[in-house]
C-alpha cells in the first residue's frame, strides 16, 4: 500500500513575500557556483587593480619627473574615467570578444584617475626637510623616490586604493553582458528565467555589497600595518 | 563581413538618423538625456537642500559619510535589475518608476556628501560676521552658504550626472528605453552579427557621456560666482 509522503503533494513552493525560491533554498543549491563566481568577482576586481596599480605608479613617477605632462596625464585619465562601462565594453567587444581581456580593460583604466591623484598629492606632501635630509646623506633621485617618498605617500595611495576598489568590485558586476560579472552574473540570472527569481538578485547585491565593505577593511588594515609611524605620532 | 563594415551598414540602415523612429540614434539620445537629466533634477531636489540643512546645523555628519560610503558600494546594475522585479512583482509600469527610482538613489549620495562637505568647509568667519549684520538663519543658509559652497555642489552634481549618464544605457537591460545603451544591450544579444550596432552604440554612448562632461565644466564656470572664482585663480598662482 502506497501512502502519498507528505510535502510531495501537489505544488507546495514554499513563497516568501516576493515569490520564488527562498533565499535559505536558492543558496543552499547554488553554493558551488556562489563560490565560483566570488573568485571570478575577486580576480577580476584584482586584476583591475593591479595593473591600475602599476599604471598609475609608473605614470605618476612620470608627472613627478615631468611636471608638465601631469596635466596632460590626468586629463587623459580624466576622460577614460568619464566613459560609461557599457560603452567601453561594448566598443572593444567586437574587437577582443567576450574575454576577460575585454572585462579587465575598461575596469583598469578606470583606477587610473583616482590612482594617480593620490600618488602625485602623495609624494607631494612630504615635507621638504625629508626630503633635503635624505638628499643629504646621499640618497639618489630613485632611492629617494622608492624609499622615502612612496612609503611615506601610502597612506594617501591606500585610500585611493580603497576608493578605486570599492567602485571596481561594483563595475564588476556590469561584466556578467560579457558572460563574466563574478556575482553580477547571479544578478542577470535573476531576470533571465521564465520567471524572474528575486533569490539571485539579492544574493548577488548583498554579497558584492559584503565584498566591497570586507575588502575596504583589509585595505584598512593593511595601510595600517605597513605605516605604523602614522599610528605613534598620535 | 568585417566589423568597420558591419558599423557602417548599422550606420547607413533606415531610420537611423531620425528623431522620431526608436533606431534612431537622435531619438535615442534625447530619450537618454531626458532620463538622466530628470533623475538628476528629482535627486538635487530631495539632496541638496536637505544636506544644507543638516550641514548649517552641523548634524548627522555621520549619515552623510555613511550614505557616499554604501552608495559607492552598491552596484547600480543590481539596483536597477531589483527595482525592475520589484515592480513587476508589484505590477506597476516597469518602464518607467523602477529605472527612475534606482537613477535617483544612485545620484542622491554625491550630491548630498559634497553640498554637506562643501557647507562645513566654509570658513566660520565669513558665517559669523553675516550672523553680526543681522542675516537670519534662513539668510545665511540661502544666500551665503548656497552661493559659498556652489563650486563644490556643482562637483557633485557633475559626479552624479555622469554616473546618471553611464547607468541609463545599463537600464537597457530591463526596459524597452534605455537610450544609447538599446543598441548596446541589443548588439550583446545578437552575438557575432550584432558587432556593428554594439560598436555603434558603444561609440555613441561613449561620445554622449564625453560632450556631458563638457558642457559641465561649462556650466562650472559660468555658474561659480565671480568674487569666488577670482579667489580660487588668486590662490593658484
Amino acid at each position: 500500500m502506497k501512502v502519498p509522503e507528505r510535502g510531495k503533494v501537489g505544488p507546495v513552493t514554499p513563497l516568501t513575500a516576493l515569490g520564488g525560491t527562498p533565499i535559505s533554498v536558492w543558496v543552499e543549491r547554488n553554493s558551488d557556483a556562489i563560490v565560483q563566481r566570488l573568485g571570478e568577482h575577486i580576480a577580476l576586481t584584482a586584476t583591475a587593480l593591479g595593473i591600475g596599480l602599476a599604471a598609475s605608479i609608473a605614470l605618476s613617477v612620470l608627472s613627478l619627473r615631468f611636471r608638465w605632462s601631469y596635466p596632460v596625464i590626468l586629463g587623459v585619465a580624466g576622460a577614460l574615467y568619464v566613459i560609461p562601462s557599457l560603452g567601453a565594453f561594448a566598443v572593444l567587444a567586437p574587437f577582443s570578444g567576450l574575454s576577460f581581456t575585454t572585462a579587465v580593460i575598461p575596469l583598469a583604466t578606470y583606477t587610473l584617475l583616482i590612482l594617480i591623484r593620490n600618488v602625485v598629492t602623495g609624494v607631494d606632501q612630504v615635507p621638504a626637510e625629508v626630503r633635503e635630509s635624505a638628499i643629504g646623506m646621499g640618497f639618489t633621485r630613485s632611492r629617494l623616490l622608492w624609499q622615502v617618498e612612496l612609503p611615506l605617500a601610502l597612506p594617501v595611495v591606500i585610500a585611493g586604493l580603497r576608493v578605486a576598489a570599492v567602485t571596481t568590485i561594483g563595475l564588476v558586476t556590469v561584466t556578467s553582458l560579457l558572460g563574466y560579472g563574478g556575482l553580477g552574473y547571479f544578478i542577470l540570472r535573476g531576470i533571465q528565467t521564465p520567471v524572474p527569481q528575486p533569490a539571485p538578485i539579492i544574493v548577488g547585491i548583498v554579497l558584492s555589497v559584503v565584498l566591497a565593505v570586507v575588502v575596504d577593511l583589509v585595505l584598512w588594515l593593511t595601510g595600517r600595518a605597513l605605516t605604523p609611524w602614522t599610528r605613534k605620532a598620535r | 563581413m568585417s566589423i568597420l563594415d558591419q558599423l557602417g551598414a548599422w550606420l547607413s540602415a533606415p531610420n537611423r538618423w531620425s528623431w522620431t523612429d526608436p533606431q534612431g540614434v537622435p531619438y535615442r539620445t534625447v530619450e537618454h538625456l531626458r532620463f538622466s537629466v530628470l533623475a538628476l533634477l528629482v535627486a538635487v531636489i530631495l539632496a541638496v537642500p536637505l544636506a544644507l540643512w543638516l550641514a548649517h546645523y552641523r548634524r548627522g555628519a555621520f549619515a552623510a559619510n555613511a550614505a557616499v560610503n554604501i552608495g559607492r558600494a552598491i552596484p547600480s546594475f543590481g539596483l536597477i535589475i531589483l527595482f525592475w522585479f520589484l515592480a513587476s512583482q508589484w505590477e506597476v509600469d516597469t518602464t518607467f518608476w523602477p529605472l527612475l527610482l534606482a537613477l535617483v538613489a544612485l545620484g542622491l549620495p554625491p550630491l548630498f556628501g559634497n553640498t554637506y562637505a562643501g557647507v562645513v568647509s566654509l570658513d566660520e568667519t565669513t558665517i559669523d560676521a553675516a550672523r553680526g549684520t543681522g542675516y537670519r538663519e534662513w539668510q545665511i543658509m540661502l544666500r551665503l552658504e548656497l552661493p559659498l559652497a556652489m563650486p563644490v555642489i556643482l562637483a557633485g552634481m557633475r559626479v552624479a550626472f555622469l554616473q546618471l549618464v553611464a547607468t541609463v544605457a545599463i537600464g537597457a537591460i530591463v526596459n524597452d528605453g534605455g537610450g544609447l545603451g538599446r543598441y548596446v544591450v541589443d548588439g550583446f544579444t545578437l552575438g557575432a552579427s550584432g558587432n556593428g550596432e554594439l560598436l555603434g552604440g558603444g561609440i555613441a554612448v561613449v561620445a554622449l557621456a564625453l560632450l556631458c562632461e563638457g558642457l559641465f565644466e561649462l556650466i562650472i564656470r559660468f555658474a561659480t560666482p565671480r568674487g569666488l572664482a577670482l579667489q580660487n585663480a588668486r590662490k593658484s598662482d
